[in-house]
């Protein structure tokens, strides 16, 4: 029984690295970027989320709505004003740029909303639970693990089915190519930073609706353990990502409640590391051909 | 003498030199009093930011491996320094702070290095960005480590524990206390020591980079496979500028940590590790004196800012951001040329005239 509900936990906790994984991977495959200051997004989501519910007076899911609106019109402006002026730039110096947008978001925050950690309220998302036997699942793990699952088949949907979406596995496949076939190349990026961002705020309020604590940095550990998801599954791959991220919540969860509770970064970190030395692109990642 | 010879030689003596002379401009305002309480407690600081900058540096700009776990090295040097510190006061009564302070510094040296070997041969394997990620993983699980180690010191013994602090027998005085991190420690680091330190951190680093062994360690950066048909071994020199840089990280460390009373494991996070890098970058890759340069910047800026209090982080990212886009787009980058331009030419002409002729390309 205990076996079962920490399974459950981890299931619930990978699905949220999971959706922030696959921001993380997306924006990596089309614009070949470490999108650092993706886990800020998430924590404004959960912010502007938090606002709807608490001052606004918005029912949960029209704050849901406008959180995730707000992150799409963030993470626009964001690749817009920061990283498109960096296209050709060095890998090295987009990265710098996206850790400087990431400590923007954090102090924009601490600035508007302050340092004191806010509780996130109730909501349909984390008001019950349900009883199967001696099991209790609570409603946020349900939503969330659904939720995911929901998020993978769409995706996956819009990234095989749609223009849109083939535009976007051309554009990631070779640039100069897809521009050639008269793909809008900066609209595709844009698109995708959209999709990422708009997920990410639905992370935000699920990780918020699980673990109930707002603060500036909420977004910055499960940012890095997403994007080691990410890497896990092997980047780029939306499969991967999906992957990647159930299996780090479990371990992490388990290495918590059977090892050490202090010690559960340290065993999904070393995971991943092992992983990456059995399997150097991760573990549904294509390896890497050198030309010579 | 060649003229790239002599440019180095020349880049070598103005990075010496201006260290040297800001040494002393500091000493020499140090005891004329002329300098502030605030910006003198940095000074130590910043030598070991220095020598973090200038050890990443190497990595990143001259063997071009994206490390993102440098704080992970000086953490370990932070702690074996504070341990041995502790120690030799506790065990030998060794009252002598200079000595105290060299032994430290060396072990924390020599414990980063092994550290170092043990993670650069797992690590050194990947490519990329996945290199990146796991020297970030590593850094992680570094910190979540010490976070539950515990050591104490019984009569003129060392003993350890894990997870546990229980285990340790009764009546030791702690040195390292888990999450509360290295306690008790007497501060011993001068900044003397940290010129000192920045100077063979520099004799390293530049005679390295100017060796056969730097102009492998190069080569692999510019073309891995070109170098490695050429005969190097690019496991073995990635390994030697990796390890370098984890030895003077570590020194760095102990520097660092026995400057205060206290060091706790959420000093060096993954956030550290990018302050770190963000100076290699802002200062220029393979550039040793920008990293110098922008590290010292870095570091006071902050504390300038504190009049603004709130807004200091705010300022800094916004500059951070603006100076990545200005100093890396083509349009801007087309611009700031243009605006040098004029003084380049006025320049060259002056030279001509006086030179009679010139190198006109």
């Amino acid at each position: 029984m205990i076996f079962l509900d920490h399974l459950i936990n981890g299931l619930s906790l990978g699905s949220i690295y999971a959706i922030i994984a696959l921001g993380y991977t997306m924006v990596y495959g089309i614009a070949k970027m470490l999108n650092f200051a993706h886990g800020d997004v998430i924590m404004v989501g959960a912010y502007v989320a938090f606002c709807g519910l608490q001052y606004w007076g918005l029912s949960p899911v029209l704050a849901i709505l406008v959180a995730m609106v707000a992150c799409t019109i963030l993470g626009i402006t964001i690749e817009g004003l920061a990283y498109r002026p960096l296209r050709q730039a060095a890998s090295l110096a987009v990265l710098i740029t996206a850790i400087g947008v990431s400590y923007l978001l954090q102090n924009i925050a601490l600035m508007i909303w302050g340092a004191n950690p806010k509780s996130f309220p109730t909501t349909f998302i984390n008001g019950t639970s349900i009883r199967l036997g001696q099991l209790s699942i609570s409603s946020a793990t349900i939503i969330t693990i659904l939720a995911n699952v929901v998020i993978m088949v769409g995706l996956t949907l819009f990234t095989t089915k749609t223009k849109m979406g083939k535009a976007m596995r051309c554009v990631s496949e070779d640039r100069g190519a897809a521009e050639l076939m008269g793909i809008n190349v900066n609209r595709t990026i844009s698109l995708t930073f959209a999709i990422g961002s708009a997920l990410a705020a639905i992370a935000g309020i699920l990780l918020c609706s699980s673990y109930p604590i707002l603060q500036p940095t909420t977004g910055s550990m499960p940012g890095i353990k997403a994007f080691t998801a990410a890497v896990f599954g092997g980047i780029g791959s939306i499969p991967g990502a999906m992957l990647g991220g159930i299996l780090l919540g479990v371990i992490e969860i388990f290495g918590k409640a059977y090892i050490s509770t202090e010690l559960g970064d340290a065993i999904v970190f070393a995971v991943l590391i092992i992983v990456l030395l059995v399997k150097p692109a991760g573990l549904l990642g294509k390896p890497m051909r050198e030309k010579v | 003498m060649t003229k790239a010879k002599r440019k180095r030689l020349i880049y070598n003596l103005v990075t010496f030199g201006l260290v040297i002379v800001a040494f002393i401009i500091l000493e020499n305002m140090i005891s004329a009093k002329a300098i502030s309480r605030s910006l003198k407690g940095q000074l130590v600081p910043i030598c070991a930011w220095i020598i973090m900058a200038v050890s990443l540096n190497l990595v990143i700009g001259f063997s071009g491996e994206l490390s993102l776990g440098h704080a992970g090295f000086m953490s370990i040097g932070a702690y074996t320094g504070a341990v041995v510190s502790g120690w030799l006061l506790a065990a030998f009564d060794m009252q002598d702070p200079l000595l105290r302070l060299v032994l430290a510094i060396l072990a924390g040296g020599i414990f980063a290095g092994i550290f170092g070997v043990l993670i650069g041969i797992p690590v050194l394997r990947l490519r990329g960005d996945y290199l990146a990620i796991v020297t970030l993983a590593f850094g992680e699980i570094i910190r979540n480590l010490v976070n539950v180690l515990y050591i104490g010191t019984a009569d003129g013994k060392l003993h350890f524990a894990f997870l546990n602090k229980d285990k340790l027998p009764a009546g030791v005085s702690m040195l390292v206390d888990g999450a509360k991190g290295a306690v008790k420690i007497k501060p011993i680091s001068t900044f003397e020591v940290g010129f000192v330190l920045i100077l063979i951190t520099l004799i390293i680093v530049l005679n390295l980079v100017n060796s056969r062994s730097g102009r492998a360690i190069q080569a692999t950066r510019d073309n891995r496979i070109a170098a490695e048909s050429m005969g190097v071994s690019v496991t073995k020199y990635k390994m030697m500028a990796f390890v370098t840089a984890a030895v003077l990280a570590g020194m760095a460390g102990a520097l660092y940590g026995l400057n205060s009373s206290t060091v706790v494991p959420t000093q060096f996070t993954f956030n550290q590790s990018i302050n770190v890098l963000v100076f290699v970058v802002l200062g220029g890759l393979g550039n040793v004196l920008g990293s110098i340069i922008s590290a010292t910047f870095l570091t006071v800026l902050p504390e300038v800012l504190r009049e603004f209090a709130d807004y200091r982080m705010l300022v800094y990212a916004v500059v951070l951001i603006l100076v990545m886009i200005f100093t890396n787009n083509p349009t801007t980058r087309a611009f700031a040329h243009r605006l040098v331009a004029p003084v380049k030419k006025l320049v060259r002409k002056d030279r001509g005239e006086t030179a009679g002729g010139g190198d006109v390309k």
